[in-house]
């Protein structure tokens, strides 16, 4: 058990870094989204389950959303049509 | 919801606008207030008719002359901004060098252009350094701290003190909620609870003011916004794969979302997590479906109905209950047996309010940031 906390804890110190230093803003926001589940795991661990809740239901959920819906607004996420062209 | 001012025209905004774009001189409007309407009907021509508009501004043009002499009028009136503008912008490319610093005209010197770019660079190097060691040093006093902090649920610890003994010894017998994190927070600490909900709808408001494109009043602005921004017109995606997920995910998500909301009392949860969940819920179904689904039973009107409703009865019941508290009066509320899902007095239907004003904040985030709208 003491080995999976220090894991989740440093796979969150390296989402954390990650997430400021990717330039990609689509990557670095689905690198946020892992950080809030990272996140409600430990919550889980630290015995407190609705906190664990609100944080997958707000920062995995509705905030990654609303950051994937300015993304489109202000053109920053490209057509899926050109992104399946590139592929 | 918002009135048309009639005397628009007049108005101080209006003035300034008009001074602003040279169309007014500022020491005529000093003397006549208030306008009569042939000379505004003639200003308005003027703007696109240019400077052979009605009598009145030849009237107002001879005025001018007399004053300034006979050069200003005209040239106020049909100065070419898109050719001003150009020149701007060559006599500003001349003098920028291709890696974006201001230079003398990309001419090796000692010029002022130059030093001023030689500053800029040492500036920024300065500011890179600074920002770095900045945030080591954060970083330095934040593990610091983490070092100096007492270890997690030792029995010493400075937060184990009266006030959750208070909770854990005789929470349950006075608020009648097992889950006592939930009697805290919706008993104890209503006042904040009640705060944090008001905080809620006041975001939301903000994002309301922000986002919102109303269909009567900006019709310009949506016309002009074009098909291809408008989010709705590629509603439904008709995503097959999406919508079979949300089939069988959405029902789950929301019963899930109300048991955690009715549950508050009893297990882990309460109006804010469980109205998350339920936001979530609602969001999905609105990506898999679209507007013309979700319209049917969640319109702006009932949103506000909603909020208000559940904001009103929070506000009231904790008014009620605080005031026969601080008055020692008997309040009338019964906790019922502990355990039950009908107990622990104003907690359960707090958590209700709670939740729905949680979950219509969430889906309004996220309505007004697709379309500027419910």
């Amino acid at each position: 058990m003491k080995v999976f906390e220090i894991l989740l804890l440093v796979s969150l110190i390296v989402c954390a870094v990650s997430v400021a230093v990717i330039r990609d803003l689509l990557t670095s926001i689905i690198i946020f989204m892992s950080y809030s589940l990272i996140m409600c795991v430990i919550w889980v661990l630290l015995q407190s389950p609705d906190l664990a809740i609100t944080e997958a239901a707000v920062g995995a959920g509705v905030t990654s959303i609303l950051f994937f819906v300015t993304l489109k607004k202000i053109r920053a996420i490209r057509k899926e049509d050109d992104r399946d062209d590139e592929a | 919801m918002t009135r048309l001012r009639d005397d628009y025209e007049h108005s101080r905004y209006r003035k300034f606008k008009r001074w602003y774009d040279g169309e007014v001189n500022l020491l005529e409007d000093v003397m006549d207030v208030t306008l009569p309407d042939g000379k505004q009907e003639g200003q308005k021509e003027s703007r696109s008719a240019g400077p052979s508009g009605s009598p009145a501004l030849e009237a107002r043009r001879k005025a001018s002359e007399a004053v300034y002499g006979p050069e200003v009028w005209p040239q106020r009136e049909t100065v070419d901004y898109a050719q001003w503008r150009r020149h701007a912008q060559e006599a500003l490319e001349a003098r920028i060098h291709p890696d974006g610093y201001f230079g003398a005209g990309g001419r090796p010197g000692n010029g002022p252009a130059e030093t001023a770019a030689r500053g800029l660079r040492r500036f920024r190097r300065f500011y890179q350094v600074m920002s770095v060691i900045l945030c080591m040093m954060i970083i330095a006093v934040f593990l610091w701290t983490t070092i100096h902090l007492p270890p997690f649920g030792g029995a010493d610890n400075p937060a184990n003190n009266e006030v959750p003994a208070r909770y854990i010894e005789s929470g349950l017998a006075e608020t009648g909620a097992i889950n006592f994190v939930t009697g805290m927070i919706l008993d104890y600490r209503a006042f904040d609870t009640f705060g944090e909900s008001c905080v809620l709808f006041i975001a939301s408001c903000c994002v309301l003011v922000l986002l919102r494109i109303d269909a009567s009043n900006g019709t310009s602005r949506a016309r002009s916004r074009g098909p291809q921004e408008d989010d709705r017109l590629f509603e439904p995606k008709n995503d097959v794969i999406l919508q079979r997920a949300a089939f069988i995910l959405v029902p789950l998500i929301l019963v899930f979302g109300v048991y955690i909301v009715l549950n508050g009392h009893l297990s882990p949860g309460g109006g804010f997590s469980g109205g998350a969940v339920l936001g979530s819920g609602l969001i999905l179904y609105l990506n898999a479906f679209g507007f013309a689904k979700t319209e049917r039973f969640f319109t702006e009107k009932v949103y506000r109905r909603v909020t208000l409703c559940a904001l009103t009865f929070y506000c009231l019941a904790k008014s009620y209950s605080f005031f026969t508290g601080a008055n020692h009066l008997e309040s009338g509320i019964p906790l019922g047996t502990p355990g039950a899902i009908l107990s622990s007095g104003l907690i359960l239907p707090l958590n209700i309010c709670v939740g729905l004003v949680v979950m219509c904040t969430m889906y309004a985030f996220y309505t007004l940031f697709r379309k500027g709208g419910m």
